[in-house]
């Protein structure tokens, strides 16, 4: 048969066989990928979300650093069990500023997505030290660790910057000041905490870990799951407007 | 290192007082460079990580070129290397031994590293409490492990086998085939180093931090023209079925490498990095990528293998050629597409997660044509299953093989993944196809490649081979039943509601109904490291006192493809 005989080009050209595998390979993907930056369904027009401020950045640079997402997830789907037991079904628009996104693949633990404000301070401070003195038959590790470890504010500015070339909205002050905004968020009633505020109108400010000797990570960890699924007022938010 | 010395000894020999060569010079240029630009970031560093990936970096770079210039002052009254001897090829089998070695070595720690994260669900103490030992560490420790140092060393090892034996030619280049192999594991050494320290990109599959991941990118290209160089070097006219899809494997591999990881560094003296895709984006590129690292990593490359591998041990031709032709064009073109499957419900728009899956479904036929010409290869050699257990092990990894290819489609239909989706399901999909498709392809190519490798008549003995496919085998049918039945039960307890319309289980209450089944899982894997560690020591007896070949080729004529 002759279509088998012209097969023979890739049999025995590998340039040939070479451009051949990378059209086959592309397609799919330009396809699947390209839209989603360009039609305007993707993400939802939402108010609310904005960037994270420097210590919840850091704090979420140490759930990834940890491993968090290889067992809980960030993404709540529309479905009525999962509507009942975790709260609204997680919006493009909430993780649009995630570089990387952390929306999961697995639930070993429940889902994060919107864990901000469910538990105390002191509960997440307890949890993570021994997740089983709060809940006993918990699997999680321990992290004790995290609230002896000074919060490391070296280059945060940076970390800032890097994300505003990357597309999240971080202004130049936030970027100048974000070194004291990182500490002024965990040192309530100091001068660099009303700052900070200014900055972050919508932001929470609190010792988070319970701890005002020192800001640690469990500060950055802890003020990053409290505001987590927390930017979008849902009560006021209009699903039709936006039906995807 | 030593066994090194004297090959390329051997290899880069010439007249006296010869230059060093474009290749040599080359290779050591680019390695002083990089010593030193890793030397001076372990100096300027504010992190721990960094500096001492930096030292890694200069040391490994260091190694190699007095590696290189060792060899070249050490050539000068040595032999010419042949590309030929009495008329065959003279083969470049070195990278291919320390592959094959190395394949095994990570294959058992990375099967180790399994068995303890599985007992940490089991039994969380054993996390330890310290950053280092934490699940969150050594999961990304445990996957990358098996698949790119184990999987990715057995692709290594075999591409370079089978391009050579298929084209009848040496490979090109004294430093190059060793610059590929020594690379590939320096960065399997960071990249794992990397996990326990804290250094991650957060993407599942592609955790190791830019710098990692741009050295990856330098041996893969490097892979990738070492491959190319070997193929237009070649004797025979027909470029063979196997190398279509190594070559696939590795040009999409790059491809896919390249656009998952597109990172600023936040300083070039740090080791954290911002990933330029974000959110809903960032999401369909992961699993673009995720789901691909399956397609063409874990299928393409492994069925390269089942193309050599097979054949060569039934003694039978290829079932169908034309089968082969339409299988390899259909899959590739077909896998790419199945991504978004992972992502079903998400904020990810519906229209591309039901396009992952629509193509999910059809890929279906193009990996059971796949399974159906591998299994079919056996005709008039089925008799050999009862002899030989190395060939039974391939047999039952196609076998496997066409039964996660059947399972995964089933699982990327909405209303099945709505129910499978964040379970152990996954997981359990994940091994049938990784410990029984990926594993015992790569058992079985191993078992082969060691004799042929090593110059011994046979295996030291198969008595142990057939323990260990009857040990692994039970260790994987009580690991993927377990996780069906734990995967299954967690999702129906998450969606359960009583007679009064409240949810029945609160989260913690499906956690602890997971124990026996977590306990079982560790117990399956514990039975397949067994097995790894039966076949390890089956290998070591078969180097160390296996009766030597006669020197007798292979006839090449088998693997001549039926019309």
């Amino acid at each position: 048969m002759s279509l088998w005989t012209k097969h023979q080009v890739f049999e025995k050209n590998s340039f040939a066989l070479l451009i051949g595998i990378l059209i086959m390979v592309s397609i799919g993907g330009l396809v699947e990928i390209a839209p989603l930056f360009y039609l305007k369904s993707t993400i939802e027009e939402t108010e609310g979300v904005r960037p994270y401020t420097p210590l919840e950045l850091a704090g979420r640079n140490i759930y990834v650093r940890e491993g968090c997402y290889l067992c809980h997830s960030q993404m709540i789907r529309p479905m009525r069990d999962e509507l009942e037991r975790y709260g609204h079904f997680s919006l493009a628009a909430e993780s649009m500023y995630d570089h990387p996104f952390q929306w999961g693949s697995k639930r070993t633990g429940p889902d994060l997505a919107r864990v901000g404000g469910k538990y105390s301070d002191d509960w997440h401070v307890e949890h993570l030290r021994d997740p089983r003195l709060v809940v006993p038959a918990s699997v999680m590790p321990g992290y004790p660790f995290l609230a002896e470890t000074a919060l490391d504010t070296y280059g945060i500015a940076d970390h800032l910057k890097v994300n505003a070339l990357v597309g999240v909205p971080y202004t130049d002050e936030q970027i100048a000041e974000a070194g004291r905004d990182m500490l002024g968020q965990a040192n309530p009633d100091t001068d660099a905490s009303d700052a900070f505020k200014e900055r972050y109108p919508t932001a929470l400010v609190r010792d988070f870990d319970g701890n005002p000797k020192a800001v640690t990570e469990m500060d950055a960890l802890v003020a990053y799951l409290q505001m987590l699924g927390t930017l979008v007022d849902f009560s006021i938010y209009d699903d039709k407007a936006n039906l995807r | 290192m030593c066994r090194f010395k004297t090959g390329a000894r051997k290899l880069m020999a010439s007249e006296k007082a010869r230059l060093v060569s474009l290749e040599e010079g080359l290779f050591a240029g680019f390695l002083v460079l990089l010593t030193f630009a890793c030397l001076i970031v372990a100096g300027k560093t504010h992190d721990g990580v960094m500096s001492f990936h930096a030292l890694i970096g200069a040391v490994a770079a260091g190694a190699g070129v007095f590696i290189i210039f060792n060899n070249y002052f050490n050539s000068e009254n040595a032999a010419p290397v042949l590309q030929e001897i009495d008329g065959k090829p003279n083969y470049n089998m070195g990278p291919v031994k320390f592959g094959t070695v190395a394949s095994m070595v990570w294959g058992i720690a990375g099967f180790t590293v399994g068995l303890i994260i599985a007992l940490q669900l089991a039994f969380p103490a054993l996390n330890f409490d310290l950053p280092w030992t934490s699940f969150g560490r050594l999961r990304p420790l445990h996957t990358s492990a098996v698949i790119f140092a184990f999987g990715g060393n057995v692709l290594l090892a075999t591409s370079m086998y089978v391009v050579q034996r298929t084209c009848r030619v040496r490979m090109p280049g004294s430093v190059l085939p060793w610059f590929v192999i020594l690379g590939y594991n320096v960065f399997i050494v960071i990249a794992g180093t990397g996990y326990l320290l804290g250094a991650t990109q957060g993407k599942e599959y592609a955790e190791p931090e830019w710098y990692a991941d741009l050295w990856l990118t330098i041996v893969w290209v490097a892979y990738l023209l070492l491959f190319l160089g070997t193929i237009w070097k070649r004797k025979e006219p027909h470029i063979y079925v196997a190398n279509w899809f190594y070559l696939a494997f590795i040009v999409t591999i790059a491809v896919l490498h390249i656009t998952n990881n597109l990172t600023i560094p936040v300083s070039v003296f740090g080791m954290k990095s911002y990933i330029v895709w974000s959110g809903v984006q960032d999401a369909m590129v992961q699993w673009w990528y995720g789901h691909n690292a399956v397609g063409f990593f874990l299928t393409a490359g492994f069925l390269a293998i089942m193309y050599y591998f097979v054949p060569k041990r039934a003694e039978r031709p290829v079932y169908s050629y034309r089968l082969s032709i339409v299988h390899f064009w259909a899959l590739i073109f077909i896998y790419i597409w199945a991504g978004p499957h992972h992502l079903h419900y998400t904020a990810l728009p519906q229209w591309a997660s039901t396009l992952g899956a629509t193509f999910s479904i059809i890929l279906w036929m193009p990996s059971w044509g796949g399974m159906i010409n591998g299994l079919m290869t056996l005709s008039g050699a089925w008799d050999k299953l009862r002899t030989d257990p190395v060939l039974r092990m391939m047999v039952v990894s196609v076998a496997f093989y066409g039964m996660s290819t059947f399972e995964g489609p089933l699982m990327s239909v909405r209303a099945v993944n709505s129910l499978s989706h964040y379970t152990d399901w996954t997981i359990g999909h994940v091994h049938s196809g990784a410990l029984g498709w990926v594993g015992y392809i790569s058992f079985g190519a191993i078992y082969c490649l060691v004799p042929w490798l090593w110059n011994k008549k046979s295996l030291y003995s198969l008595k142990l081979v057939n323990w260990h496919f009857w040990v692994s085998t039970l260790g994987i049918v009580l690991y993927i039943t377990a996780m069906w039945v734990s995967g299954i039960m967690q999702g129906l307890m998450w969606r359960a509601y009583d007679s009064l319309g409240f949810l029945e289980y609160s989260f913690i209450e499906t956690v602890e109904a997971m124990f026996p089944f977590y306990v079982i899982r560790a117990l399956g894997g514990g039975l397949f490291l067994l097995g790894a560690l039966i076949m390890a020591y089956n290998l070591w007896m078969t180097v160390r006192a296996g009766e030597p070949a006669e020197a007798a080729a292979p006839a090449p004529g088998v693997l001549a493809a039926a019309e």
